[in-house]
C-alpha cells in the first residue's frame, strides 16, 4: 500500500523571482486596505494615557497577588481578583533586554539604529517591564541592566499616548563617570554607519550593569 | 456526542450601539465574571478555553495573544477560532467530547462601534482575484441573494418587511436588546433602498457585546447545584466559497449543517421538534431563508406564516423570540452564541418576560454573513436521561 | 489532561507544495496542491474526508479578510464543517492537535488538515503587516519591528546563560546543510558559522542567516481515528500527546531567557503520551526554528536540554541528523522556508515520514519510533506540541 518514492515527490509550486515581476512578465495588480479603528481604551488604559498627557507614569496595584504591575488593569490576570489603585512610578527603571535595529517596520534599511528595549520599572513589580525605545545614548554603551530615565515631551506636545514619553535615556551610575550630559543631548544618528557588526558586541555578553 | 456536553454558565456583557465605558478586554472580563458565577466556577477549575474573533474585524493581527488575561486561563490551552461562534461552541464541545477536559469557556465579542466602515472591511473577504476588482460593496451580494431567493420562494417582500416589524417589537421585551421599537411594514418598505431589493431598515444594526458560556461534560454538568442545558445536536458547514458557484437563492450551508445537527439530535421531523428557534436575521430575508432551510416550514410558507402570527410568541414555533439581530443588535460572529444564551435562559425558565411556556428543546442557528457561506446550526434542551 | 480511554487518532497521509519566496499559484492553488498530494499519498478522495481544518496566519498577509472562508475550496472543505483555528505561529502544530480532537471527539472518523500561507502579496515587504500585533494602544505607536522580538529575546537569552553567536549560528549551518536534502526547501545550502555571523546586521543581535525567510506555501495532513487508519495505511502513525498553553499578553513581564509557556505545553503532551524521560524517549524533534536562537531556546523549554545547555549540544553534533537527539531534520524554517502556518504543519509532516522511514536522504538512522514537533508563536506566548508515534 505504501509508495516506495520517498515523499514528498511532485511538489507543486511555481516560484517566481522578482526579475520577473520587472521584467514585466507577470500580471499583477495592486489593492490597499484602509481600515480605521477607534479602539475604545476602557478603564485602565484611559487612566495610562490620561497620565501619560500629565507627564506620569502610572501602575496599577493588585492587592491580591501583591503586585504592581504596568500598564494599569482593572482585574489581575493571574488572580482574577478586582484592580482599583493607581499608583505614580519615578519613571525610572532598568534595560532588561534590548537591541540595536538597523531596519525599518517595512523592512527598509537605516544607519543609525533604533534601540527598542525592555525596561523594568522601578516601582513596580520585578521583572515588570514595558516595551519602549532607547534614546540620547551610544548604542555601544547599552547594556542589560543599564539604568535609565524617562525623557518626557513638552507639555504641549504630549497627547495622551506612550510616545508622550519620548525615550529612555541613561542616568548617571551612583559613582560613575557619569557622562549623562554628553549621552542626552548627543544625536542617535552620529557615526555609527560603520559599526562592525562582528565586533559590536563580544561573544560574551554577560554584562549585568557592572561596565558601561 | 449527544447529551455529552452541556452549558452551565452564561454571561451577557451588553447588548448595546456603543460600549465606550470598557475595552473590549474588561468588557470580556465582566461577562466572564457573571458566567464563571452563574456557573459556580473559579478560574482554576477550567481546563481550556476557546474565543472567536478575526483578526481584521479586531484591528489587530494574531489576536489570540490578547484573549487569556481577561479569562483568567493565563498558560492554560487556549486557542483562538477564526470563525463563527457556533464553530467555537464547536471546538469546545468537540474538545469536552474526547474525555480529556471536564470544564471549557467559550467567548466571542464584538465592538463594531470600533470599526470605521464594516461594509468596506467584508469587502476585503472578497475574491481578490476574481471578484474585489469589479469594485462593488459585499453586501450588495445580500440583495442579490434576496432577489433571487423570492424569486424561488414566491415570498415576498412585504413578508420580509414583516420579519423587521416583529423581531423589533419582540425586543422590546428584551432587556438586553438595543434596537427594540414599533414600526410598521410601510416604513420599513419606505427605508432607503441601499442594495435593492435590500433596504436599510432590512439590515440588522451593529450592536457591541460579549458573551461567555461555561461548558462542562456530563459528570461536571450534573453536579449539585448545576442547571445544564445540553448540547444535543451540533454542527455547521461551508458551502461554495466561490461566489459564483453558488445557488444564492439557497442557504446551502445552513441545508448541510441542520442534517447533521438534526442526526445528531434524533431529529426525525423538525417541524414538530422545537419549543423555539432563534435564527439568523441579520437581513430579514435571511430568517426567511433560514427557516425553509432549516425544513422548519415548506418552501415559499415562511412569509406566510410571518404575516398570520404563527412564528410570534404565542404561536405554534416561536421565532427570534429574543427580537433576533433585527431588535437585539447584530454581533457579527458573536450573534450565534448571543442567541446560544439567550436560549439557554429560556430553557432554564430565566427568560422573564421573553419567557416562551413549556421550552424544552430549541435550535439555534449562525451565518457568518456576507461574503461567507458558512455557518452553523445548534440543538439544545434541559433533558437528561 | 491526562485522561486514560482516549479514542486514538493517526496520521495516514501527508503532503505539500513547494516553499518558494513568492508563489504564482493563488492561495487556494496552494492549498489544493497540498492536499491533493496528501490525499494521494494515501490513496483516499475527498469522499472519505468527513471534516477539515485550516490554519493560516494574519490574513494582512494574503491580503484576504476571512482567509478561512476564502480557502475553504482548497482546502476540500465545501459542503463539511471546517475549523479554523488560530494561535499565531503555533498554528501549524496546532492545527493538528485540532484534528485530533475532531477525531478524539467520537464524532469524525476522518479529518484532513491543511495550513497555507502566502506572504509575499503584502508590499512592500511583509514583515511590515507583523505591526499590527502590537498591543494598538501602548506599543504600536512605537512603530515596533517584527525582528525587535526576537532580537530583544535573543540578547536575553544570551546575557541570561554567557551564550555566544558561535554557538547560536551553528543551527543556521545545520538546517541549511538538511534542507539540501528536502525537495521543498526554500533555501538549502552550505554554509559557515562565520557565513551568519558575517552576513547583514538587522537587529544586533540578530544577523541576516539568523533569520528564516518569508515564504508562501502550504502543507497538508490525514487523520483518522484507530479501526479507520489502519485501513488506509499499514504504517499508520499515532497522535499519542498533545499539548498547548498560551501566556500572558503582558509578554514585558516575563522572563525572556525561558519559553515556560514551551514547557507548560510539553508537559501536557508528555503526560497524554505517557513519556517520563523525554531525553531518552524522544528519538527525533522538529523544534520551531524562524530564528536560529529559537531552536535552542525551545528545546531548553521542551526539557530536552538543560537551561543554557542547548547551545553546547549543537556544538557537540548532538542535534545533528546522525547524533543522539537529531533536531530539526527536515531543516526547518531556516532550512525549508517559513510560510507561517504551513511551516510549522511541515515538521509534522517531516516526522511523519521520517517515522514510515519515508524521508530517504533526510531519513534520521536508527528507525526512530517517537518524535515532537513543537510551533511557538505570538508575543513569545505561545507553546503547542505534538508527539507522534509509530
Amino acid at each position: 500500500m505504501s509508495d516506495p518514492k520517498t515523499p514528498p515527490t511532485k511538489l507543486a509550486g511555481t516560484p517566481l523571482s522578482s526579475a520577473q515581476f520587472k521584467g514585466g512578465e507577470i500580471i499583477t495588480w495592486d489593492d490597499r486596505y484602509t481600515v480605521e479603528y477607534d479602539w475604545d481604551s476602557g478603564v485602565a488604559i484611559a487612566a495610562y494615557l490620561d497620565g501619560l498627557k500629565n507627564g506620569k507614569l502610572l501602575a496599577s496595584y493588585s492587592p491580591s497577588s501583591d503586585r504592581t504591575v504596568v500598564p494599569p488593569r482593572t482585574f489581575d490576570e493571574l488572580t482574577w481578583k478586582e484592580i482599583d489603585d493607581l499608583r505614580c512610578l519615578p519613571g525610572t527603571g532598568r534595560v532588561n533586554t534590548f537591541s540595536l535595529c538597523y531596519v525599518n517596520w517595512d523592512a527598509s534599511r537605516r544607519d543609525d539604529p533604533l534601540i527598542p528595549a525592555v525596561i523594568e520599572l522601578d516601582g513596580a513589580s520585578d521583572g515588570m517591564g514595558i516595551l519602549h525605545m532607547l534614546g540620547g545614548v551610544d548604542p555601544e554603551a547599552v547594556h542589560i541592566g543599564m539604568a535609565v530615565e524617562a525623557v518626557w515631551k513638552a507639555e504641549t506636545e504630549r497627547q495622551g499616548a506612550i510616545t508622550d514619553i519620548l525615550h529612555f535615556r541613561p542616568v548617571a551610575e551612583p559613582g560613575g563617570s557619569g557622562d549623562l550630559d554628553a549621552a542626552a543631548t548627543s544625536s542617535p544618528t552620529a557615526g555609527f554607519s560603520d559599526v562592525d557588526p562582528g565586533a559590536t558586541k563580544s561573544d560574551t555578553d554577560g554584562t549585568q550593569g557592572e561596565d558601561s | 456526542m449527544r447529551r455529552q456536553v452541556a452549558i452551565i454558565g452564561i454571561g451577557i456583557e451588553g447588548l448595546s450601539p456603543l460600549s465606550p465605558e470598557h475595552s473590549y478586554r474588561e468588557m470580556i472580563h465582566a461577562a466572564a465574571v457573571r458566567a464563571y458565577a452563574d456557573a459556580g466556577i473559579e478560574p482554576d477549575d477550567i481546563d481550556s478555553a476557546v474565543t472567536v474573533a478575526e483578526d481584521l474585524f479586531e484591528g489587530v493581527s494574531i489576536f489570540d495573544e490578547y484573549t487569556p488575561d481577561q479569562l483568567g486561563v493565563v498558560l492554560k490551552p487556549i486557542h483562538t477560532i477564526a470563525g463563527d461562534s457556533l464553530q467555537g461552541l464547536g471546538a469546545a464541545a468537540l474538545q469536552i467530547a474526547t474525555g480529556a477536559f471536564d470544564i471549557i469557556v467559550l467567548e466571542a465579542h464584538c465592538k463594531a462601534s470600533n470599526i470605521s466602515d464594516i461594509g468596506e472591511l467584508e469587502t476585503y473577504a472578497l475574491d481578490p482575484t476574481w471578484n474585489r476588482q469589479l469594485g462593488y460593496p459585499a453586501e450588495a451580494l445580500a440583495g442579490m441573494e434576496m432577489a433571487r431567493f423570492l424569486h424561488d420562494s414566491g415570498n415576498t417582500v412585504e413578508h420580509c418587511a414583516r420579519v423587521v416589524v416583529n423581531n423589533r417589537s419582540h425586543a422590546l421585551a428584551n432587556p438586553r436588546g438595543a434596537f427594540g421599537g414599533e414600526t410598521s411594514v410601510d416604513a420599513v418598505l419606505g427605508s432607503h433602498p441601499e442594495f435593492a431589493p435590500l433596504r436599510a431598515a432590512e439590515k440588522a444594526p451593529a450592536a457591541d457585546g460579549a458573551i461567555v458560556l461555561v461548558l462542562a461534560g456530563r459528570e461536571a454538568a450534573t453536579a449539585a447545584g448545576r442547571r445544564p442545558v445540553w448540547i444535543e445536536g451540533l454542527s455547521w458547514s461551508s458551502d461554495h466559497a466561490a461566489i459564483e458557484a453558488r445557488d444564492l437563492g439557497r442557504a446551502g450551508y445552513c441545508e448541510q449543517a441542520a442534517g447533521r445537527a438534526f442526526t445528531m439530535a434524533g431529529i426525525d421531523d423538525p417541524k414538530s421538534a422545537f419549543d423555539f428557534v432563534e435564527v439568523d436575521d441579520r437581513y430579514a430575508f435571511k430568517q426567511l431563508q433560514h427557516l425553509e432551510a432549516l425544513g422548519l416550514c415548506a418552501a415559499g410558507e415562511s412569509g406566510p406564516r410571518t404575516g398570520d402570527g404563527d412564528f410570534g410568541p404565542g404561536g405554534a414555533l416561536p421565532v427570534n423570540p429574543s427580537g433576533g439581530s433585527l431588535g437585539a443588535g447584530h454581533l457579527y460572529d458573536a450573534a450565534g452564541l448571543y442567541k446560544v444564551a439567550e436560549s439557554v435562559q429560556q430553557l432554564r425558565g430565566d427568560a422573564g418576560a421573553l419567557q416562551i411556556a413549556d421550552a424544552n428543546r430549541c435550535l439555534v442557528q449562525s451565518w457568518r454573513g456576507v461574503p461567507t457561506a458558512t455557518g452553523g446550526v445548534a440543538v439544545l434542551s434541559n433533558h437528561h436521561e | 489532561m491526562s485522561k486514560t480511554g482516549l479514542r486514538r487518532v493517526a496520521a495516514v497521509g501527508a503532503g505539500m507544495t513547494k516553499f518558494m519566496r513568492r508563489a504564482l499559484e493563488t492561495p487556494n492553488e496552494l492549498a489544493y496542491g497540498a492536499t491533493s498530494a496528501a490525499l494521494e499519498s494515501a490513496e483516499m478522495t475527498r469522499q472519505d474526508i468527513e471534516s477539515v481544518v485550516i490554519g493560516t496566519a494574519p490574513d494582512a498577509f494574503d491580503g484576504i479578510h476571512m482567509n478561512g472562508e476564502y480557502l475553504t475550496d482548497g482546502a476540500g472543505g465545501l459542503g463539511l464543517p471546517t475549523l479554523r483555528g488560530y494561535v499565531g505561529g503555533g498554528t501549524g502544530v496546532f492545527s493538528v492537535i485540532q484534528g485530533w480532537y475532531m477525531i478524539a471527539s467520537g464524532v469524525f472518523d476522518t479529518c484532513m488538515v491543511m495550513c497555507e500561507e502566502k506572504m509575499s502579496p503584502c508590499q512592500p515587504h511583509p514583515q511590515g503587516a507583523f505591526v499590527t500585533i502590537f498591543d494598538h494602544t501602548t506599543e504600536r505607536p512605537l512603530q515596533p519591528n517584527l525582528l525587535w522580538i526576537f532580537a530583544l529575546e535573543m540578547n536575553r537569552y544570551m546575557s541570561a546563560y554567557g551564550i555566544n553567536k558561535r554557538d547560536i549560528a551553528r543551527v543556521a549551518v545545520k538546517n541549511k546543510h538538511n534542507a539540501l536534502d528536502h525537495p521543498a526547501a526554500q533555501l538549502g545550502a552550505e554554509i559557515t558559522v562565520d557565513d551568519v555571523l558575517e552576513s547583514e546586521m538587522m537587529a544586533w543581535p540578530v544577523n541576516r542567516l539568523d533569520v528564516s525567510p518569508t515564504s508562501d506555501g502550504a502543507a497538508a495532513i490525514i487523520l483518522a481515528a484507530e479501526g479507520t487508519a489502519e485501513r488506509i495505511t499499514d504504517k499508520p502513525v499515532w497522535i499519542d500527546g498533545v499539548g498547548w498553553a498560551l501566556d500572558t499578553a503582558y509578554w514585558a513581564t516575563r522572563d525572556l531567557a525561558y519559553p515556560r509557556y514551551v514547557e507548560t505545553a510539553a508537559r501536557r503532551a508528555y503526560d497524554m503520551a505517557g513519556i517520563k524521560e523525554p531525553r531518552k524517549e524522544i528519538n527525533i524533534v522538529e523544534p520551531y526554528d524562524p530564528f536560529t536562537y529559537k531552536e535552542l531556546h525551545h528545546l531548553e523549554g521542551l526539557l530536552l536540554a538543560d537551561k543554557g545547555g542547548a547551545p553546547q549540544l549543537a556544538a557537540d553534533g548532538v542535534l545533528d541528523r546522525d547524533g543522539d537527539m537529531p533536531s530539526c531534520p527536515s531543516g526547518g524554517l531556516l532550512g525549508v522556508g517559513n510560510p507561517i502556518a504551513a511551516a510549522g504543519l511541515m515538521k509534522i509532516c517531516e516526522l511523519f515520514w521520517q517515522l514510515r522511514e519515508e524521508a530517504g536522504a533526510r531519513q534520521v538512522p536508527g528507525q526512530p519510533k517517537t518524535g515532537l514537533a513543537q510551533a511557538w508563536g505570538d508575543l513569545m506566548q505561545v507553546g503547542t506540541v505534538v508527539v507522534m508515534r509509530r
